[in-house]
């Protein structure tokens, strides 16, 4: 129910539309009923040789009602499918605007390819909600209302009768069809959901299943999935088929009836025998009123369920809320960071352990540690991906809670570790970062980078497309892609989170040159297991264990005894041997 | 495009002619009841009779519409069957060729486009078959079957229903081809739409980063504007043909009912056939308009079967051979030679390989270096058969590499990428792919030998733990070690290693190389690194440069000659 309240509520702006539809539909029908009715009422009077002059109401009737019909049903249909089109646009744009501040917290336990899956097909089911769910009942209710005066009109015997018949057609119909249908519905759209997800898999992970030769295995649950579709969509037929057997009956069944009322109505002299066939023709043509009313109970079911998936995710709680009112950030903010503490939910161990350090404006700092020593997590926390439970960040001297997300990761250029290319030109992926860039901005950034001389020798240069997830560049040109976007960006700090991990070592050399000019006098967090280049850091952090456990610079750490010295020795093996 | 798909259901011949039997049968019991109907009110109004008088024809009545129920309902399930099978055949040879054709191919198109052209796109198919067909071939039969019977009666009524009738498919050709090609762009558009979403939900982190989220909704708005845009141009067409078709219908109706109303008058026919002509006018157009209504559902089932096709005629990059001399599986004698090789990718100016020749002995370690985008990868690609040399040779113990299966070739070898996939599944199974048969025992050994002894211990659910998509929940480092575990897993004669170690930190990458230095022992393997720690020990090493072979030798000789080797070396200092 609650549902179904708030669906109706997204049609609620555009409810002068859909009562005009509801309009339209009922006079269509009531067009084609006084098309046969006019017609028989024609040849029945045409067959006691009155008059022509007598005839003409008739005739002019008959064609009046042909042509009306075509067109109050054309003019239904744009109204109705035109308000419909624009109720899913507003509800694929309120579902995005629900899920965009839940990213990338809340995404790791759904796949993207299920998330697609809710949007696309989804919103898609939801596409019938109104033409075909809430549409027909309130066009069979006034149709329905206008037969039954009509058919009264003659006999009140013969109206109730038809009604009765128009009600068990719809109403009964829809009951059977509701109660049978819920399973198979539901059914319909969980395996939809799943085939779709198991194809992302098979085509995204395709490398992979053909080296290992699970290509096959996966394509024999790719079918099975697929035998699922189609079970629950058997399933669906048989209903079908049921209930448009039933319909015709039932259809049938009712004209029948009224026929063999009206029968003795005629013989006993209470009905001009002229209305006979009148009558026969109309109530065989009324239940064109109630003939879609089955399907809409079907389709109702379908759209709650995928209804109900966009909600349960829509509804979920953001992890980080903006303040009502955000202070506004100064561009060179200094950072200072006191006993942090962070432990990722369901995790037993804290990730961050009580971190403190401070960063002010111009200060190049490293984080440096082993794997999953939580280095990345600090940089979420600085970011404001997640919200620390204990300790503080504050950003020019306010607790970093008081400003806008969006704010805050706007001041700082960011380099992650697993950089994403959308499917666009080289060009529209630079201009993501700062959408003003001129070109020589942005060949600027790209030679910094190193590369924009890869870029020149591509044949469409930076109109080049990056395949899907710029899969066509190597590990290591979408890295420094990665890296220019994020010097674009002119940011007042930089973040960059091993930012030269698939580079080799002469191209790292490069790049880190072309950082460390580019980013003097900004602040700079550069976290990195390589320890390379960091004889120019103002500060070095090592990171064990979600502890700080060394500080100093570069000079420093290394004649000390600890961890950073050893690192630097079993990096550096490869010269002494 | 059509007999492509007429011979689709070839498998269900049955199914398809019990739906258009069921149809016509359908059809005939309507031109029965209405027989009977206009007799029976003809008797009535006109004869005076009473209720007893009509009873058996009423009873005839009864029956022929119990019957006519049973019909309609069981086309449904005839034409679902036929759908189905459709369907399932369509979607398992799209699939199989996306197999086949391989990530040289699926890598550059978009996921989200193909996996819509395998569901959405298939799906489509449904109404074709289930609607579109059977109601075609009714067209054809049940108008044909009222027209003989009514021309004996009232030629005249025969005429204007032969006239109007052929008017009914002229307008739906005419109209159709217009909305086809509307249709066609709305499939695209559709198919644009979920790719672009896709991309939009997957680097969602990314946007936020830039601080480009917010505004992506405006986008999405655009695109469904667009979207609406097209398909109500689509349909405003498509409705005007149905329009068309019911104005014809109707006014046909019209004019029937007046023409014999003023015939009735002058006396030139009588009532009861009168009547039943009435009765069947909207039977004969019935079919026909029904016909128009499906019809755009057909189209849309049209233009995604050409997009499928469209896949299905794509060439294959790898022909099989014609006769194969299966050798040892990946091991080798003599070792693999590349002579000569040339590669270049379709969209790039220069070279990605140019005449490459080296060699990977057998048993040994070879190691590929150099800078990024040298061509490593794509030498790769080209021992993975994802794609095949432009130019020169690869061979195998002499024989030419292209002779061997793809399949078969790769079920001798093991392979570490740059970026693994790790799929929706639990972790173990995720472990598993590269032997799906491993016990408890075997899966614990690959985990140690890739150090997640300790990540596998800590995480609650072990190995059952679900992956998010893509591994959200893993690091770069954990998920190239369950790349690594893989290939441990494998235990493969021939082992490709893409990167292995670029993601991680020293302590980690010096526990890796200890256990790779254990897998590589007597294996054949390729490893591409700039690492320069996990090459050290390879009995050879090439230096690619610009997709050339700069130099090559072991660690100590090249060093020695102080080139691009020992550049590499000193800068990681």
């Amino acid at each position: 129910m609650n549902r179904i309240r708030r669906l109706l509520a997204f049609i609620v702006p555009s409810w002068r539309w859909s009562l005009l539809a509801v309009a339209l539909g009922a006079l269509t029908i009531g067009a084609s009923i006084s098309l046969l009715a006019t017609s028989a009422l024609l040849i029945s009077t045409a067959a006691l040789h009155p008059s022509i002059a007598e005839l003409q109401v008739a005739i002019v009737g008959v064609r009046f009602f042909g042509i009306s019909r075509g067109v109050l049903r054309y003019a239904e249909r744009l109204v109705s499918h035109n308000t419909t089109f624009r109720l899913l646009g507003d509800i694929r744009v309120w579902f995005y605007r629900a899920i965009e501040p839940l990213a990338p917290a809340r995404f790791a336990s759904h796949r993207s390819g299920d998330l697609l899956a809710r949007i696309i097909t989804d919103i898609e089911t939801l596409e019938n909600f109104y033409v075909r769910v809430l549409a027909p009942p309130l066009v069979a209710l006034v149709a329905l209302l206008g037969t039954s005066v009509f058919m009264g009109g003659f006999a009140p015997r013969l109206a109730l009768v038809l009604l009765a018949f128009l009600l068990l057609a719809g109403l009964g119909l829809t009951a059977l069809t509701l109660g049978l249908g819920r399973g198979p519905g539901r059914a319909l759209v969980e395996s939809r959901a799943r085939l779709r997800a198991d194809l992302v898999d098979g085509i995204q992970g395709l490398p992979d299943l053909l080296v290992y030769g699970q290509a096959e295995g996966h394509f024999q649950r790719l079918r099975q999935a697929e035998s699922r579709l189609h079970r629950a969509q058997r399933r669906m037929a048989r209903l079908t088929g049921l209930q448009s057997g039933l319909n015709t009956l039932l259809a049938g069944l009712g004209a029948w009836c009224v026929l063999r009322l009206a029968i003795p109505l005629v013989s006993g002299g209470e009905m001009q025998g002229v209305h006979l066939a009148v009558v026969a023709l109309a109530a065989m043509a009324s239940f064109e009123a109630v003939q879609n009313l089955p399907q809409a109970a079907q389709y109702l079911e379908g759209n709650l369920q995928a209804a109900g998936r966009l909600f349960e995710v829509a509804d979920a709680a953001p992890e980080v809320i903006d303040p009502p009112s955000p202070a506004s950030l100064p561009l060179q903010a200094a950072i200072s960071v006191r006993d942090l503490h962070f432990t990722y939910p369901g995790a037993e161990q804290p990730t961050l352990d009580g971190i403190s350090f401070e960063l002010p404006p111009g200060k190049q700092m490293a984080l440096v540690g082993p794997s999953g020593a939580g280095k990345s997590t600090l940089a979420s926390l600085l970011l404001r991906f997640w919200d620390a439970p204990q300790g503080a960040i504050h950003l020019a001297g306010r607790d970093i809670r008081d400003y806008a997300q969006e704010d805050v990761r706007r001041r700082f250029g960011v380099v992650s570790q697993q950089a994403y290319l959308f499917h666009a030109s080289l060009r529209e992926n630079l201009l993501l970062a700062n959408p003003s860039a001129a070109q020589d901005g942005i060949e600027a950034a790209c030679k910094q980078a190193q590369l924009h001389d890869f870029i020149g020798s591509l044949p469409q240069g930076y109109e080049t497309y990056a395949g899907e997830r710029g899969v066509q560049l190597s590990g290591g040109e979408r890295q420094r892609l990665a890296i220019a976007r994020a010097l674009l960006t002119d940011a007042g700090a930089f973040i960059f989170d091993e930012p030269t991990a698939n580079l080799d070592t002469v191209t790292e050399r490069q790049v880190i040159a072309a950082l460390g000019q580019a980013t003097r006098g900004r602040s700079l967090l550069w976290i990195t297991h390589r320890l390379v280049g960091l004889e120019g850091m103002d500060e070095i952090l090592v990171l064990d264990s979600g502890r700080i456990v060394q500080r100093g610079t570069h000079a420093g750490l290394a004649t000390q005894d600890g961890l950073y010295r050893k690192m630097w020795e079993l990096q550096n093996r490869v010269l002494f041997s | 495009m059509f007999s492509r798909l007429l011979r689709l259901a070839r498998s269900r011949r049955l199914a398809l002619g019990s739906t258009v039997a069921l149809g016509w049968v359908s059809g005939l019991l309507a031109i029965l009841q209405a027989w009977f109907l206009s007799r029976t009110i003809d008797r009535v109004f006109l004869g005076g009779a009473a209720l007893q008088d009509v009873l058996p024809m009423l009873a005839v009545l009864l029956a022929a519409l119990a019957l006519r129920a049973a019909a309609s309902g069981g086309m449904e399930l005839t034409a679902n069957a036929v759908a189905l099978a459709v369907k399932s055949e369509l979607r398992s040879r799209l699939l199989q060729r996306l197999s086949r054709l391989g990530p040289a191919f699926t890598g550059g198109e978009r996921t989200g486009e193909l996996s819509a052209a395998a569901l959405e796109g298939v799906e489509a198919l449904d109404a074709y078959f289930s609607q579109y067909l059977p109601q075609a071939a009714l067209a054809a039969f049940i108008p044909l079957s009222v027209l003989l019977l009514v021309f004996p009666l009232d030629p005249l009524t025969g005429v204007v229903f032969l006239l109007t009738a052929p008017l009914i498919p002229f307008f739906m050709y005419l109209i159709g081809r217009t909305a086809e090609n509307l249709t066609r762009r709305q499939y695209q558009v559709l198919g644009r739409l979920s790719a672009y979403l896709l991309d939009v939900l997957q680097g969602l982190a990314t946007l936020k980063l830039l601080g480009q989220s917010r505004d992506q909704a405006g986008n999405i708005r655009q695109a469904s504007d667009r979207f609406r845009d097209v398909t109500l141009g689509v349909l405003r067409v498509t409705f005007l043909s149905a329009l068309t078709l019911e104005l014809l219908g109707a006014l046909s109706t019209a004019i029937v009912a007046v023409e014999i109303g003023l015939r009735l008058l002058e006396g030139n026919i009588s009532f009861q056939p009168a009547l039943f002509i009435l009765v069947l006018a909207p039977d004969f157009y019935q079919p026909l308009r029904a016909l128009g209504l499906r019809f755009h559902a057909g189209m849309s089932g049209m233009a995604a079967a050409r997009r499928i096709y469209e896949i299905l005629d794509t060439p294959l990059p790898v022909q099989p051979p014609a006769a194969c001399p299966t050798p040892a599986r990946g091991r080798t004698q003599s070792g693999i030679c590349f002579e000569r090789v040339s590669f270049s990718y379709p969209s790039r100016d220069l070279p990605a390989l140019q005449d490459v020749s080296l060699e990977i002995p057998p048993g040994s370690l070879t190691a590929l270096v150099g800078a990024t985008g040298a061509g490593k990868s794509t030498l790769a690609a080209l021992l993975l058969r994802f794609i095949e040399p432009d130019g020169g040779l690869i061979t195998v113990d002499g024989q030419p590499l292209a002779e061997i299966l793809p399949d078969e070739w790769r079920a001798g070898l093991a392979w570490v990428p740059q970026s693994p996939y790790l799929f929706n599944d639990t972790l173990g199974a995720n472990l598993r792919l590269s032997k799906p048969g491993a016990s408890h025992a075997e899966v614990g050994r690959a985990l140690a030998m890739a150090g997640l002894e300790d990540f596998v211990a800590s995480l609650p659910q072990g190995l059952d733990t679900p992956l998010g998509e893509r591994g959200a929940r893993l690091s770069g480092g954990q998920a190239q070690r369950i790349a690594i575990a893989r290939a441990f897993l494998r235990d493969a004669p021939l082992l490709i290693l893409d990167e292995p170690t670029s993601s991680l930190d020293p302590a980690l990458e010096s526990q890796l190389n200890a256990a790779i230095r254990q897998l590589a022992f007597g294996r054949t393997t390729l490893v591409i690194a700039h690492r320069l720690n996990t090459v050290r020990e390879a009995a050879r090493i090439y230096v690619l440069d610009g997709g050339q072979v700069a130099e090559s030798g072991d660690h100590a000789s090249l060093l020695q000659r102080n080139g691009l080797y020992a550049g590499l070396v000193t800068a990681q200092a």
